[in-house]
């Protein structure tokens, strides 16, 4: 595992089984790593404390489930991307279940997680912010450009659990009436409230290029005949693609990286499922809810911080990928190829 | 600049006469009838009154500043789309007044075709550059459109240097070729007039030469109105010559008698160089 060598199997933690009456004879050193506990929390305990840890475990010991599951660890890559037929399963599946008694880490679900939301966000912003940066730069009268550039722009002052917020009270309620779908918070209505949050970044850097691209182009199309609005859409927009393109993948960025609004309204269920009405969970939501409860150090840990890294990872070669479109956009609108 | 002469301001003009138009029987096209023009409190023309004839070149020359470009962007209302422009009097075209409300200005571009003084081709291939004043015109079958731009090319003497690159980029063109794609593009539909605001002032000499005979070529075509600064292009390209100072009209007259016997010591001293 990419975070250092990890063993979450039960029976493998209950393999080996120290009685207290031994206390004296086990080196120290040996005891603690049995125990788990780091050098400090040793040294600080006395011995009446570690010998009630070592009944402790013999008591768990004896509770462990009768599930062949047990002996596996569920931290290699296959339990971690690969569906598996958990035992009282009937079939293969992909589970997320971190603080059951058999830690199932699948990653998949919160991957789809993300990638719906994401996916409604960006459908719902991206077309929606283009439009207005479009409409601001090209079309508007400057008196009107005034006040809707910086009132677009400010949409991003607002704090994200204020918008998850609005989603979790009004908008889930409100489309829930609408469409009348059963789960009320789910990767729809996170999507569109993470839309709202993308709707700012990607109008700001698109409105940017937008207004950037020479005047003179304007007035060639607008000599030849065309409206504002053909001129808008047809020379304009295309000129400023690669400006366009990387708003887009600012807006992903912005996306897939959100957890307040996501973690308030698309309902946590880390469900394998395509449906856009379903309760889903993100890869940030798991991260921010879960990782203070860990053990530092511990599996569960780990994993969480896997998650954070594959995070890192996509967002990374979004942007590695949107760079290199943006380059060869540029270099056709220049003539360069 | 220098200073302006005394004799301008003693200038009269009867207010409602239009000019007399050189046009060797050529019908006029552009009538302007007293026309004046504010850039918001700033007069840029003032009470301008002249005819453009048909299929005849007319050129444009004055002073920087005089309004030749406002003037000629009254043609094809390009003024519209800067924000506290005022204009009175009338524009003509055949017959037609343009500033009238129910005229349509798109379709009004469509038959007033402009070259601008800094080529601006678009960020498109060559051919898409043609095809695109084509398809706003309505044409969609790809062979006739193919057959108009490899025809407009030819037109605006570009064909063979581009006919083996037509789905370059026009931005890797040069400034001349640019500047003749922007001819090509302005003429693929056919305009009645076309307005040519200092189409050759940022190219070369031999660039240039290929631009005034492409004008010689098209004026069988095209009612042309042309602003230049070059007084010898001016000599060479155009029949009929407007002299413009200060935003208001001095001397309209063929080419011929502006630059050997004007009637006006102010033009006489500008097509000589004394001053301007
Ligand atoms: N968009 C504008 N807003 C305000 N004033 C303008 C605008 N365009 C031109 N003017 C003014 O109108 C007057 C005429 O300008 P115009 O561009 O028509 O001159 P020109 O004869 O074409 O000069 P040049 O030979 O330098 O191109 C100038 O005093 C100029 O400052
Ligand atoms: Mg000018």
């Amino acid at each position: 595992m990419l975070v250092g060598a990890t063993n979450s199997s039960l029976a493998q933690e209950y393999r080996e089984i120290i009685p207290p009456e031994d206390f004296a004879r086990v080196p120290p050193d040996r005891l603690r790593q049995y125990l788990g506990l780091t050098r400090q929390q040793f040294e600080q305990m006395d011995e009446e404390t570690l010998k009630d840890l070592m009944s402790l475990r013999i008591e768990a010991k004896a509770q462990m489930p009768d599930d062949p599951d047990a002996e596996l660890n569920t931290t290699e890559w296959r339990y971690l991307l690969g569906p598996h037929q958990w035992t009282g399963y009937d079939r293969p599946a992909y589970i997320w279940q971190p603080v059951s008694q058999i830690h199932k880490y699948n990653l998949l679900p919160l991957f789809i997680g993300s990638l719906k939301t994401t996916f409604v966000a960006l459908l719902f912003a991206v077309p929606l912010a283009i439009a207005a940066a479009l409409y601001v730069s090209q079309l508007a009268h400057p008196r009107a450009r005034e006040w809707l550039k910086p009132g677009i722009e400010l949409l991003s002052g607002i704090p994200s659990v204020v918008l998850g917020f609005f989603a979790l009270i009004v908008m889930a309620s409100f489309f829930q009436a609408l469409f009348g779908y059963p789960s009320r918070l789910n990767a729809f209505v996170a999507g569109l409230a993470l839309g709202l949050a993308v709707i700012p970044v990607v109008f700001s850097i698109a409105e940017d290029a937008l207004t950037s691209v020479p005047r003179s182009y304007t007035e060639a199309a607008l000599a030849l005949g065309s409206t504002r609005w053909q001129a808008a859409w047809q020379i304009v927009l295309p000129a400023a693609l690669p400006g366009v393109f990387a708003a887009t993948v600012l807006g992903f960025g912005r996306a897939i990286g959100e957890t307040m609004i996501v973690l308030m309204a698309s309902g946590n269920a880390s469900i394998v499922s395509w449906n856009l009405f379903d309760s889903t969970r993100t890869l940030t939501a798991t991260i921010a809810a879960e990782l203070a409860e860990t053990v530092v150090g511990g599996h569960h840990y780990r994993v969480l911080f896997l998650l954070g890294a594959l995070l890192f990872a996509v967002t990374f070669v979004a942007n590695l990928v949107g760079d290199l479109v943006i380059h060869r956009l540029k270099g056709r609108l220049e003539g360069r190829r | 600049m220098t200073a302006p002469l005394p004799s301008l301001r003693a200038r009269v003009t009867p207010p409602d006469a239009v000019s007399p138009a050189p046009t060797h029987g050529h019908p006029p096209l552009i009538e302007v009838d007293r026309l004046s023009l504010y850039y918001g409190a700033a007069r840029a023309l003032h009470d301008i009154s002249f005819a453009v004839p048909e299929r005849l070149v007319t050129a444009f020359i004055g002073p920087s500043g005089c309004g030749k470009s406002t003037l000629l962007r009254c043609f094809n209302r390009m003024n519209d789309l800067i924000d506290n422009v005022r204009l009175e009097g009338t524009v003509r075209i055949g017959g037609e007044d343009i500033y009238a409300r129910d005229i349509d200005v798109i379709e009004l571009r469509k038959r007033v075709g402009m070259v601008f003084q800094r080529s601006n081709p678009f960020p498109k291939t060559i051919f898409d550059n043609i095809a695109y004043a084509l398809r706003l015109q309505g044409l969609r079958r790809k062979s006739e459109i193919a057959d108009i731009v490899e025809q407009s090319l030819h037109q605006a003497a570009l064909w063979e240097e581009v006919k083996d690159r037509l789905h370059a980029s026009a931005l890797g063109l040069s400034g001349g070729q640019q500047q003749r794609l922007c001819i090509a593009r302005a003429i693929a539909i056919k305009p009645d007039i076309l307005l040519m605001d200092e189409p050759a002032s940022a190219l070369d000499p031999l660039a240039t030469a290929k631009i005034e005979d492409l004008i010689l070529d098209l004026k069988q075509q095209f009612t042309i109105v042309i602003v230049t600064h070059n007084m010898q292009q001016a000599a060479r390209i155009s029949d009929a010559t407007a002299f413009f100072y200060l935003g208001e009209l001095i001397e309209h007259d063929a080419t011929s008698k502006i630059f050997t016997n004007p009637a006006r010591k102010q033009t006489e001293d500008y097509v000589t160089g004394r001053f301007g």
